[in-house]
Protein backbone atom coordinates (compact mmCIF):
# COMPACT_ATOMS: atom_id res chain seq x y z
CA UNK A 1 0.00 0.00 0.00
CA UNK A 2 3.24 2.07 0.51
CA UNK A 3 3.47 2.63 -3.45
CA UNK A 4 -0.25 3.35 -3.66
CA UNK A 5 -0.10 6.26 -1.03
CA UNK A 6 3.56 7.69 -2.55
CA UNK A 7 1.57 8.07 -5.41
CA UNK A 8 -1.69 10.22 -3.96
CA UNK A 9 1.17 12.25 -2.22
CA UNK A 10 2.85 12.46 -5.82
CA UNK A 11 0.25 13.88 -7.34
CA UNK A 12 -1.42 15.95 -4.54
CA UNK A 13 2.17 17.50 -3.99
CA UNK A 14 1.93 18.13 -7.68
CA UNK A 15 -1.61 19.71 -7.93
CA UNK A 16 -0.37 21.93 -4.68
CA UNK A 17 3.11 23.32 -6.92
CA UNK A 18 1.19 23.79 -9.87
CA UNK A 19 0.04 27.21 -9.06
CA UNK A 20 2.78 27.96 -6.86
CA UNK A 21 5.43 27.70 -9.40
CA UNK A 22 3.26 30.04 -11.28
CA UNK A 23 3.07 32.26 -8.55
CA UNK A 24 6.85 32.15 -7.75
CA UNK A 25 8.13 32.93 -11.68
CA UNK A 26 5.84 35.88 -11.91
CA UNK A 27 7.52 37.20 -8.59
CA UNK A 28 10.72 36.39 -9.98
CA UNK A 29 10.30 38.22 -13.23
CA UNK A 30 8.59 41.33 -11.00
CA UNK A 31 11.40 41.56 -9.24
CA UNK A 32 14.33 41.16 -11.68
CA UNK A 33 11.94 43.26 -14.10
CA UNK A 34 11.48 46.23 -11.91
CA UNK A 35 15.42 45.99 -10.50
CA UNK A 36 14.56 45.33 -6.93
CA UNK A 37 18.10 44.99 -4.70
CA UNK A 38 18.33 42.45 -2.45
CA UNK A 39 17.48 44.50 0.34
CA UNK A 40 14.74 46.19 -1.05
CA UNK A 41 12.67 42.43 -1.94
CA UNK A 42 13.73 41.93 2.06
CA UNK A 43 11.84 44.99 3.18
CA UNK A 44 8.86 43.16 1.63
CA UNK A 45 8.76 40.05 2.78
CA UNK A 46 10.44 40.49 6.44
CA UNK A 47 7.39 40.00 8.84
CA UNK A 48 4.78 39.21 6.03
CA UNK A 49 3.34 35.73 6.91
CA UNK A 50 1.25 35.21 3.53
CA UNK A 51 4.46 34.83 1.86
CA UNK A 52 5.64 32.48 4.40
CA UNK A 53 3.17 30.45 4.62
CA UNK A 54 3.14 30.29 0.62
CA UNK A 55 6.57 29.37 0.64
CA UNK A 56 6.45 27.09 3.41
CA UNK A 57 4.00 25.22 1.85
CA UNK A 58 5.73 25.16 -1.54
CA UNK A 59 8.84 23.73 0.69
CA UNK A 60 6.47 20.92 2.16
CA UNK A 61 4.77 19.95 -0.88
CA UNK A 62 8.71 19.98 -3.14
CA UNK A 63 9.94 17.61 0.17
CA UNK A 64 7.29 14.96 -0.97
CA UNK A 65 7.16 15.64 -4.73
CA UNK A 66 11.01 15.30 -5.43
CA UNK A 67 11.96 12.01 -3.50
CA UNK A 68 8.95 9.91 -4.91
CA UNK A 69 9.74 11.13 -8.17
CA UNK A 70 13.37 10.46 -7.57
CA UNK A 71 12.46 7.28 -6.39
CA UNK A 72 11.05 5.82 -9.47
CA UNK A 73 13.51 7.08 -12.03
CA UNK A 74 16.17 5.60 -9.89
CA UNK A 75 13.94 2.30 -9.93
CA UNK A 76 13.48 2.10 -13.47
CA UNK A 77 16.45 3.97 -15.10
CA UNK A 78 19.14 2.78 -12.99
CA UNK A 79 17.92 -0.45 -11.29
CA UNK A 80 18.45 0.86 -7.76
CA UNK A 81 15.63 0.22 -5.35
CA UNK A 82 15.59 -0.99 -1.96
CA UNK A 83 15.93 -0.14 1.96
CA UNK A 84 18.75 1.65 1.35
CA UNK A 85 17.90 4.14 -0.92
CA UNK A 86 14.45 4.19 0.81
CA UNK A 87 16.73 5.55 3.25
CA UNK A 88 18.85 7.82 1.68
CA UNK A 89 15.58 9.30 -0.43
CA UNK A 90 14.09 10.02 2.72
CA UNK A 91 16.77 11.76 4.03
CA UNK A 92 17.03 13.78 1.18
CA UNK A 93 13.23 14.52 2.05
CA UNK A 94 14.26 15.91 5.32
CA UNK A 95 17.10 17.75 3.51
CA UNK A 96 14.97 19.62 1.21
CA UNK A 97 12.48 20.21 4.21
CA UNK A 98 15.03 21.57 6.37
CA UNK A 99 17.14 23.81 3.62
CA UNK A 100 13.62 24.88 2.62
CA UNK A 101 12.34 26.22 5.57
CA UNK A 102 15.62 27.73 6.76
CA UNK A 103 15.33 29.49 3.54
CA UNK A 104 11.85 30.60 4.12
CA UNK A 105 12.44 32.01 7.96
CA UNK A 106 15.29 33.64 6.69
CA UNK A 107 13.69 36.03 4.05
CA UNK A 108 10.18 36.37 6.24
CA UNK A 109 11.45 36.45 9.42
CA UNK A 110 10.81 40.09 10.83
CA UNK B 1 2.06 2.60 -43.03
CA UNK B 2 4.38 0.86 -45.96
CA UNK B 3 2.81 -0.82 -49.09
CA UNK B 4 5.09 -3.37 -50.87
CA UNK B 5 3.22 -5.50 -53.00
CA UNK B 6 5.58 -5.44 -56.51
CA UNK B 7 8.89 -7.64 -55.04
CA UNK B 8 8.62 -11.29 -56.06
CA UNK B 9 10.89 -12.38 -53.59
CA UNK B 10 11.57 -11.01 -49.52
CA UNK B 11 14.47 -10.59 -48.18
CA UNK B 12 13.59 -11.93 -44.51
CA UNK B 13 16.02 -11.49 -41.57
CA UNK B 14 15.22 -13.68 -38.55
CA UNK B 15 16.33 -13.92 -35.19
CA UNK B 16 18.11 -17.18 -34.04
CA UNK B 17 19.08 -18.86 -31.02
CA UNK B 18 18.58 -17.13 -27.69
CA UNK B 19 18.98 -13.87 -25.93
CA UNK B 20 22.56 -13.74 -27.33
CA UNK B 21 21.45 -14.78 -31.13
CA UNK B 22 22.15 -14.10 -34.04
CA UNK B 23 20.24 -12.72 -37.65
CA UNK B 24 19.94 -14.88 -40.49
CA UNK B 25 18.86 -14.11 -43.83
CA UNK B 26 16.22 -15.76 -46.02
CA UNK B 27 14.51 -15.67 -49.42
CA UNK B 28 10.75 -16.40 -49.67
CA UNK B 29 8.64 -15.70 -52.36
CA UNK B 30 6.42 -12.88 -51.74
CA UNK B 31 2.54 -14.23 -52.40
CA UNK B 32 -0.88 -12.62 -52.44
CA UNK B 33 -2.33 -11.63 -48.59
CA UNK B 34 0.45 -13.74 -47.46
CA UNK B 35 0.88 -13.18 -43.79
CA UNK B 36 3.92 -13.29 -41.77
CA UNK B 37 3.08 -16.11 -39.95
CA UNK B 38 3.20 -17.95 -43.97
CA UNK B 39 6.60 -16.30 -44.40
CA UNK B 40 7.99 -17.96 -41.25
CA UNK B 41 5.71 -21.58 -41.72
CA UNK B 42 7.30 -21.28 -45.60
CA UNK B 43 11.10 -20.88 -43.89
CA UNK B 44 10.79 -23.59 -41.90
CA UNK B 45 9.38 -26.49 -43.97
CA UNK B 46 11.33 -24.88 -47.28
CA UNK B 47 14.88 -23.83 -45.82
CA UNK B 48 15.07 -24.75 -42.61
CA UNK B 49 13.36 -27.14 -40.01
CA UNK B 50 15.37 -26.06 -37.15
CA UNK B 51 13.74 -22.65 -37.06
CA UNK B 52 11.47 -22.63 -33.81
CA UNK B 53 8.39 -20.31 -33.62
CA UNK B 54 4.72 -20.68 -32.02
CA UNK B 55 1.33 -20.79 -33.42
CA UNK B 56 -2.00 -22.28 -32.91
CA UNK B 57 -5.27 -21.12 -34.15
CA UNK B 58 -3.91 -19.09 -37.52
CA UNK B 59 -7.19 -16.73 -37.26
CA UNK B 60 -6.25 -14.28 -34.60
CA UNK B 61 -8.17 -16.26 -31.60
CA UNK B 62 -5.49 -17.66 -29.85
CA UNK B 63 -2.56 -15.00 -28.98
CA UNK B 64 -0.12 -17.50 -29.55
CA UNK B 65 1.63 -16.25 -32.60
CA UNK B 66 3.08 -13.13 -31.66
CA UNK B 67 6.12 -12.11 -32.90
CA UNK B 68 8.34 -8.84 -33.33
CA UNK B 69 7.80 -7.68 -37.01
CA UNK B 70 10.18 -4.62 -38.22
CA UNK B 71 10.42 -3.64 -34.67
CA UNK B 72 6.92 -3.93 -33.42
CA UNK B 73 5.35 -6.42 -31.83
CA UNK B 74 2.45 -7.87 -33.95
CA UNK B 75 0.37 -10.87 -34.08
CA UNK B 76 1.86 -12.79 -37.43
CA UNK B 77 -1.25 -14.63 -38.33
CA UNK B 78 -3.43 -11.51 -39.11
CA UNK B 79 -0.18 -9.05 -40.09
CA UNK B 80 -0.42 -8.89 -44.14
CA UNK B 81 3.38 -8.86 -45.39
CA UNK B 82 1.81 -6.30 -47.96
CA UNK B 83 1.35 -3.75 -45.22
CA UNK B 84 4.73 -4.02 -42.90
CA UNK B 85 7.47 -4.98 -45.41
CA UNK B 86 10.06 -2.05 -46.17
CA UNK B 87 11.69 -2.43 -49.87
CA UNK B 88 10.84 -5.99 -50.21
CA UNK B 89 12.34 -6.91 -46.82
CA UNK B 90 11.28 -7.91 -43.43
CA UNK B 91 12.78 -8.64 -39.99
CA UNK B 92 11.20 -11.17 -37.16
CA UNK B 93 12.31 -11.39 -33.97
CA UNK B 94 10.86 -12.54 -30.75
CA UNK B 95 8.61 -10.62 -28.52
CA UNK B 96 10.61 -8.91 -26.20
CA UNK B 97 10.66 -8.32 -21.99
CA UNK B 98 10.30 -12.33 -22.22
CA UNK B 99 13.08 -14.80 -22.33
CA UNK B 100 13.70 -16.18 -25.48
CA UNK B 101 13.30 -20.14 -25.20
CA UNK B 102 14.69 -20.44 -29.05
CA UNK B 103 14.47 -18.29 -32.20
CA UNK B 104 10.96 -16.79 -32.14
CA UNK B 105 9.79 -18.47 -29.27
CA UNK B 106 9.55 -16.78 -26.01
CA UNK B 107 8.97 -18.10 -22.66
CA UNK B 108 5.69 -16.42 -21.39
CA UNK B 109 5.98 -18.16 -18.08
CA UNK B 110 6.49 -15.45 -16.07
CA UNK B 111 3.63 -13.02 -17.86
CA UNK B 112 0.99 -15.41 -16.87
CA UNK B 113 2.40 -15.37 -13.60
CA UNK B 114 1.33 -11.76 -13.62
CA UNK B 115 -1.90 -12.23 -14.16
CA UNK B 116 -2.10 -14.37 -10.98
CA UNK B 117 -0.52 -11.80 -9.16
CA UNK B 118 -2.89 -9.69 -10.30
CA UNK B 119 -5.45 -11.33 -9.05
CA UNK B 120 -6.36 -11.66 -13.02
CA UNK B 121 -8.97 -14.78 -12.18
CA UNK B 122 -12.78 -14.86 -11.60
CA UNK B 123 -14.15 -15.98 -8.16
CA UNK B 124 -17.77 -16.35 -8.38
CA UNK B 125 -20.11 -16.62 -5.56
CA UNK B 126 -22.90 -19.02 -7.21
CA UNK B 127 -22.05 -22.70 -8.58
CA UNK B 128 -23.80 -24.15 -11.44
CA UNK B 129 -26.46 -25.38 -10.13
CA UNK B 130 -27.65 -21.80 -9.35
CA UNK B 131 -29.26 -19.48 -11.85
CA UNK B 132 -27.51 -17.39 -13.99
CA UNK B 133 -27.78 -13.70 -12.61
CA UNK B 134 -28.86 -11.14 -14.62
CA UNK B 135 -26.82 -8.50 -15.92
CA UNK B 136 -27.70 -5.38 -17.37
CA UNK B 137 -25.74 -5.43 -20.46
CA UNK B 138 -26.24 -1.67 -20.56
CA UNK B 139 -25.36 -0.94 -17.12
CA UNK B 140 -22.05 1.38 -16.86
CA UNK B 141 -20.10 -1.50 -15.11
CA UNK B 142 -20.54 -4.06 -17.38
CA UNK B 143 -19.80 -1.42 -20.27
CA UNK B 144 -16.73 -1.05 -18.86
CA UNK B 145 -15.78 -4.37 -18.44
CA UNK B 146 -17.04 -5.36 -21.94
CA UNK B 147 -14.69 -2.70 -23.41
CA UNK B 148 -11.95 -4.56 -22.16
CA UNK B 149 -12.97 -8.37 -21.81
CA UNK B 150 -11.90 -9.20 -25.45
CA UNK B 151 -7.60 -10.05 -24.92
CA UNK B 152 -6.59 -12.98 -26.45
CA UNK B 153 -3.49 -13.13 -24.05
CA UNK B 154 -1.20 -12.68 -26.99
CA UNK B 155 1.46 -10.64 -25.05
CA UNK B 156 1.85 -7.38 -27.79
CA UNK B 157 1.02 -5.55 -25.05
CA UNK B 158 3.71 -6.66 -22.30
CA UNK B 159 6.22 -6.39 -25.26
CA UNK B 160 4.95 -2.70 -26.39
CA UNK B 161 5.06 -1.62 -22.53
CA UNK B 162 8.83 0.08 -21.88
CA UNK B 163 8.12 0.13 -18.27
CA UNK B 164 7.83 -3.84 -17.92
CA UNK B 165 11.33 -3.34 -19.54
CA UNK B 166 12.22 -0.87 -17.08
CA UNK B 167 10.45 -2.65 -13.91
CA UNK B 168 10.91 -6.15 -14.75
CA UNK B 169 8.40 -6.68 -11.85
CA UNK B 170 5.79 -4.50 -13.35
CA UNK B 171 2.30 -6.44 -13.47
CA UNK B 172 1.63 -5.15 -17.29
CA UNK B 173 -1.13 -4.32 -19.32
CA UNK B 174 -2.71 -7.54 -19.79
CA UNK B 175 -3.01 -8.76 -16.23
CA UNK B 176 -4.23 -5.07 -15.30
CA UNK B 177 -6.52 -5.02 -17.84
CA UNK B 178 -8.09 -8.50 -17.14
CA UNK B 179 -8.19 -7.12 -13.64
CA UNK B 180 -9.85 -4.22 -14.59
CA UNK B 181 -12.74 -6.34 -16.32
CA UNK B 182 -13.12 -8.62 -13.12
CA UNK B 183 -13.62 -5.14 -11.12
CA UNK B 184 -16.65 -4.57 -12.95
CA UNK B 185 -17.65 -7.71 -13.23
CA UNK B 186 -20.56 -7.74 -10.16
CA UNK B 187 -20.95 -11.32 -10.33
CA UNK B 188 -17.14 -11.25 -8.94
CA UNK B 189 -16.31 -11.41 -5.25
CA UNK B 190 -12.91 -10.65 -5.01
CA UNK B 191 -12.72 -7.24 -5.15
CA UNK B 192 -10.94 -5.55 -2.08
CA UNK B 193 -8.13 -8.66 -3.10
CA UNK B 194 -8.19 -7.61 -6.68
CA UNK B 195 -7.63 -3.92 -5.53
CA UNK B 196 -4.88 -4.99 -3.02
CA UNK B 197 -3.19 -6.66 -5.96
CA UNK B 198 -2.88 -4.24 -8.00
CA UNK B 199 -2.30 -1.60 -5.44
CA UNK B 200 1.38 -3.07 -5.00
CA UNK B 201 4.33 -1.86 -6.17
CA UNK B 202 4.45 -3.31 -8.81
CA UNK B 203 0.76 -2.96 -10.01
CA UNK B 204 -1.32 0.25 -11.32
CA UNK B 205 0.31 3.23 -10.18
CA UNK B 206 3.85 2.37 -12.13
CA UNK B 207 2.03 2.70 -15.29
CA UNK B 208 3.37 6.00 -17.09
CA UNK B 209 0.26 6.19 -19.29
CA UNK B 210 2.56 6.08 -22.64
CA UNK B 211 -0.06 4.28 -24.15
CA UNK B 212 2.07 1.77 -26.39
CA UNK B 213 -0.09 -0.89 -25.18
CA UNK B 214 -3.10 0.72 -26.51
CA UNK B 215 -1.27 1.32 -29.60
CA UNK B 216 0.03 -2.28 -30.23
CA UNK B 217 -3.31 -4.60 -29.21
CA UNK B 218 -3.95 -5.97 -32.00
CA UNK B 219 -7.79 -6.48 -30.98
CA UNK B 220 -8.36 -2.50 -30.66
CA UNK B 221 -8.80 -3.17 -26.42
CA UNK B 222 -7.28 -0.01 -24.82
CA UNK B 223 -5.39 -1.44 -21.74
CA UNK B 224 -4.05 2.31 -20.61
CA UNK B 225 -7.58 3.18 -19.96
CA UNK B 226 -7.94 0.16 -17.88
CA UNK B 227 -5.44 1.00 -15.48
CA UNK B 228 -6.31 4.50 -15.66
CA UNK B 229 -9.43 3.59 -14.10
CA UNK B 230 -7.51 0.91 -11.73
CA UNK B 231 -5.42 4.08 -10.30
CA UNK B 232 -8.75 5.61 -9.80
CA UNK B 233 -10.63 2.62 -8.23
CA UNK B 234 -7.49 1.63 -5.68
CA UNK B 235 -7.32 5.64 -4.82
CA UNK B 236 -10.76 5.62 -3.85
CA UNK B 237 -10.85 2.58 -1.75
CA UNK B 238 -7.58 4.13 -0.09
CA UNK B 239 -8.87 7.01 1.09
CA UNK B 240 -11.94 5.64 2.48
CA UNK B 241 -9.69 2.94 4.13
CA UNK B 242 -11.38 -0.15 2.20
CA UNK B 243 -7.81 -1.85 1.68
CA UNK B 244 -6.46 -1.29 4.89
Amino acid sequence: MISAWMYILQRASALVMGPFVIVHLGLIIYAMRGGLSAGEILSRTQGEIGWAAFYALFVVAAAIHAPIGLRNVLAEMAGLRGRGIDIALGLFALFLLVAGLRAVIAVTLP
Amino acid sequence: MPQDTTSATLTVRVRRGKESGTWQEFEVPHRESQTVLDVVTWIQRNLDPTLSYRFACRVGMCGSCAMTVNGKPRWTCRTHVSRVAEGGAIEIAPLRNMPVIKDLACDMTEFFQKWQRAEARFNGKSDRTEPLPKIDPASPARVAASAGIECINCAVCYSACDVVAWKPDYLGPAALNRAWTLINDERDVSRKERLVAVASGAGCHSCHSQGSCTVHCPTGLNPSQSIAGLKKETMKALLKGELG
